[in-house]
């Protein structure tokens, strides 16, 4: 009884917001269409709770309660705050774009000189009147997920990237989501990436708080396209605020010959979900997605993944890594399907957490479903403490029991760290390791 | 004032009373030599003077310089110059041997009140050392011990305790797992680091070590105490003799 009152009285609160918000929401005809039947399929589910086997480890209505009302436009003052916000992940020569409190902002973002072939937009411009086929992209994903749905009925803005076929970008393209919330609001962020044949490049994403901002909900989703023959490298580092919720998912589809290279790190929010569904839709395709949890006090973060091996001679390598301190819960879900004519497909996974308290958890759920025979498929899953033996030697040799545990935190992370291939994005992830450790002792 | 002074020290693991009142006085400059079979409490007094978790001291004392080193942190007796050389150096993959000594050095430099190194002045500073101990470079980029063979793991230990410059060296077991020309070569870097002001404590199960680090004073322990002391012959003798006599004489 009790969880059929929740669930009305969120979804009426939201059913409120929604309404008030539909003004301010981009996009007619089709688009609203689309928002409507979202909304919908959002309001029959409601908050995912833990009865459902895919959120079994993280269930929203208990730690997420509500969906907070959309934070209004961002102010000159909520962009000054913002722009200070960014130094924290900014790397020199990328190109930078940012996002406050859900919208874009041109003035903290560089659009000037963008390479021939490279095209970037806004979601507010593309619904409102952009191209149909763009358009139907970015209403892809199903409403079968809730959270997605949400997001596909609420989204507000977002960035819009477009490569052209052949065209190798050298300098890294960062995208900063900044929150700026004054009173407690949420955001709701779509953005898509599309990369033509023989193309390439280097995603930044970053999720960071600007001063003041605490209680707040980032909603977030990517739409990735990898054409035949390209590259695409990403990063992705969650560093909201401690109380904040990030609830983001992507979906991802490469073509033949292509390449995929993702790391993501969660240091910050109070809680988190990264739902990924990477799909191969060519054959002779790679993709490494490497992922990190730094968490200490009662943080929550939760990755999930699903790696869609749906054609032959593809190969995914997943390594992901959790630390949990304090009453710290990560959370790592990895799905992978060999679909029956994925034949040679090659698919691994690998999860170990590192417990620093006896109240800390880690859960990990590897799901490997095979209907192809010739394949190579495996996971493994290791869950323990620093070793004793090794904090030892350390201490013998003069560091602190923090500095010890700080240099094998690192170490064991670090297998994550060195799948990133760029120099200075490896150095923005071991930089917000550092982040994590100094804030912790 | 002696260097290090252990005095009648008890010490208990769980239920069971290893050392029943150990007492051993170290000089500067005198390198001590402790023998005995195994199960003899040899190797719970190096880990109780570099202080290990696990051991409850329940009497006695342990004296460095004259301060109660028992009080202190492991990584505190590390920067007042305590050194324990492992008998089983641990592997720590992902940690370069570099980094390592790196943090390690101005971890204790940082203790003592001294300025911390950058990368070039610790660079300059462990090439030179690694070089007079004929150690190559590549040691330092891999992974602390990661693959080492046993006798490159004793050289690292011989390395870090050259470049921490330690007052009082434990070596622990340092002949186990080594074939004679790794031996030669462990023994010879620790000779090379025998100075006036530096006192070592050899802990063997064999005399053979002793060929080639010849010590001053040779205690032999047995069932948790020391049954007899004596010059560098004693070792001899228990090279002749064996440790029998003196199961019977504990």
């Amino acid at each position: 009884m009790n969880l059929v009152l929740a669930k009305n009285e969120t979804g009426r609160a939201l059913s409120d917001s929604f309404a008030i918000a539909r003004d301010r929401l981009p996009g007619a005809g089709k688009v609203a269409e689309a928002r409507s039947a979202a909304f919908e399929a959002y309001e029959r589910a409601g908050l995912p709770h833990r009865r459902i086997e895919d959120w079994k480890y993280t269930d929203l209505r208990a730690l997420m309660r509500e969906v907070l009302p959309l934070a209004p436009a961002p102010d000159a003052a909520a962009l000054k705050r913002a722009a200070a916000a960014v130094k924290l992940q900014a790397i020199k020569g990328a190109r930078r774009l940012v996002l406050v409190d859900g919208v874009f902002a041109p003035k903290l973002s560089e659009l000037d000189g963008l390479e021939k072939g490279l095209t970037v937009r806004t979601l507010q411009d593309v619904l409102e009147a952009g191209d149909a086929a763009l358009q139907a992209q970015l209403l892809t994903p199903d409403n079968a997920n809730p959270m997605v749905a949400l997001n596909s009925a609420m989204m507000t803005d977002g960035v819009v990237i477009e490569i052209a076929d052949g065209l190798v970008l050298k300098q890294p393209l960062q995208v900063i989501h900044v929150a700026n919330a004054a009173t407690p609001a949420a955001m709701f962020t779509r953005s898509l990436l599309r990369l033509g044949r023989d193309a390439g490049l280097t995603l930044v994403e970053g999720y960071i708080a600007a001063d003041g901002a605490e209680v707040y909900q980032a909603h977030d989703s990517l739409i990735i396209a990898i054409g035949d023959n390209s590259r695409l490298d990403h990063v992705r580092l969650v560093e909201d605020s401690r109380e904040a919720i990030n609830i983001s998912s992507s979906v991802v589809t490469l073509g033949a010959h292509a390449h995929f290279n993702t790391f993501g790190m969660t240091s910050g929010a109070a809680v988190s979900r990264y739902q990924a569904t990477i799909a191969f839709a060519g054959e002779h395709s790679r993709v490494e997605t490497n992922g990190v949890n730094l968490l200490n006090g009662r943080q929550h973060a939760d990755t999930t993944l699903f790696m869609d091996h749906a054609v032959p001679h593809c190969a995914s390598r997943e390594v992901f890594r959790a630390v949990a301190d304090n009453r710290a819960h990560s959370v790592f879900q990895g799905r992978i399907v060999v679909r029956p004519d994925a034949q040679k497909t090659d698919a691994k996974m690998m999860t170990r957490a590192l417990l620093l308290s006896d109240d800390a958890e880690a859960d990990n759920k590897p799901e490997l479903e095979i209907f192809a025979d010739d394949v190579t498929c495996g996971h493994g899953a290791t869950t323990g403490a620093l070793e004793e033996s090794l904090l030892f030697y350390l201490r013998a040799r003069g560091l602190s029991e923090k500095e010890a545990q700080a240099l094998l935190i690192q170490a064991f992370v670090g297998e994550a760290i060195e799948s990133i291939v760029n120099d200075d994005l490896r150095e923005l992830a071991i930089a917000a390791t550092r982040r994590w450790l100094e804030a912790r002792s | 004032m002696s260097l290090l002074e252990v005095k009648d020290l008890k010490v208990r693991v769980e239920d069971n009373e290893i050392l029943h009142g150990l007492t051993l006085t170290v000089n500067p400059g005198e390198v001590h030599a402790i023998m005995g079979p195994n199960g003899s409490g040899k190797s719970t007094l190096s880990h109780v003077i570099a202080g290990k978790p696990g051991y409850e001291v329940t009497d006695g004392e342990i004296l460095f310089r004259g301060e109660d080193l028992l009080e202190m942190e492991p990584d505190e007796r590390a920067a007042k110059g305590v050194f324990l050389a492992f008998q089983y150096p641990v592997e720590i993959p992902g940690v370069t041997t570099w980094n390592f000594l790196h943090t390690a050095l101005n971890a204790q430099r940082k203790a003592r009140g001294q300025s911390q190194l950058t990368s070039p002045e610790f660079l300059k500073k462990v090439r030179e050392v690694a070089k007079s101990l004929n150690i190559p470079q590549d040691m330092l980029k891999r992974g602390v011990n990661v693959g080492f063979s046993g006798g490159e793991k004793k050289r690292n230990e011989i390395l870090q305790m050259a470049l921490f410059e330690p007052a009082v060296c434990i070596l622990d077991e340092m002949d186990s797992g080594l074939d004679i020309d790794a031996l030669r070569i462990a023994a010879d870097g620790v000779n090379a680091l025998r100075s006036p002001d530096r006192a070592m404590v050899v802990i063997t199960h064999y005399q053979r070590l002793l060929n080639y680090i010849i010590p001053d004073f040779v205690h032999v322990m047995s069932r948790g105490r020391v049954v007899k002391s004596g010059g560098k012959e004693l070792a001899l003798e228990l090279e002749a003799s064996g440790y029998a006599q003196f199961e019977d004489a504990a």
